[in-house]
């Protein structure tokens, strides 16, 4: 049955990005294998109800496909501004910036690197 | 004609299954964040795209059809968004794209 082959198919991509997500150097990686663990999860969860002959498992794949978006960009803004709260859409200064304005005494330049598009 | 879409689905089913399998082999074995996001970006759009077109050619016109290419078009617009968007908070964040081959000393085996 195709289906049922489609899934074995799934764990392997997902035990490849598993290997990827225990391995990568930076969280990014991580990020990017956590990703990828959610899409194939997506099409098993759907590949899944075919092979059971229930199709209605479908409605578990939008949820989670729209949990994999909104939890990819959580994680994106927790390491972009350094927090899920109303940031003021600032970056997260760099520390060069922090050392720099703790010598020269001004803190109006460290926000606006980056801001407007996170 | 239950044979030819059957067939047709699993055509659709067996190319998906290729592009998921090589993506997911490229996440494993490129060398460099910013390649793995190339890998992470074929497998979202076409090993989704290719799956769920299968599905639907073997569930035909209805309405669990319909819900499974809701969840065809969300994944092949907000992927690329979140690869993309990965990607850029890298760079941000100070992650060196590997320009030059260093002999596949990172990572790479």
């Amino acid at each position: 049955m195709i289906f049922a082959a489609g899934l074995a198919a799934c764990g392997v991509a997902l035990i490849l990005a598993l290997v990827r997500a225990m391995r990568g150097p930076t969280p990014f990686d991580r990020l990017l294998a956590v990703n990828a663990i959610g899409t194939t999860v997506i099409l098993g969860i759907a590949l899944h109800g075919y092979a059971l002959g229930r199709p209605e498992f479908v409605d578990i794949s939008i949820l989670y496909a729209v949990i994999n978006f909104i939890g990819t960009f959580a994680v994106l803004k927790l390491f972009n501004t350094g927090g899920l709260g109303d940031t003021g859409g600032r970056a997260k200064p760099d520390l060069d910036d922090i050392a720099a304005d703790g010598q020269a005494g001004n803190s109006g330049k460290a926000g606006t690197k980056g801001g407007g598009r996170s | 004609m239950t044979m030819l879409v059957e067939i047709v689905s699993g055509l659709f089913i067996l190319l998906g299954v290729i592009a998921l399998i090589t993506g997911s082999l490229g996440l494993v074995k490129l060398p460099d964040l910013f390649s793995r996001t190339h890998a992470v970006g074929m497998m979202d759009t076409a090993g989704v795209g290719f799956i769920i077109l299968g599905l639907i050619v073997y569930e035909g016109f209805t309405l669990v059809s319909v819900k499974l290419a809701l969840v065809g078009i969300f994944l092949f617009f907000t992927s690329p968004i979140a690869t993309h968007a990965v990607a850029q908070v890298a760079l941000r964040s100070g992650v060196k794209p590997q320009l030059d081959d260093d002999g596949g000393k990172d990572g790479g085996s």
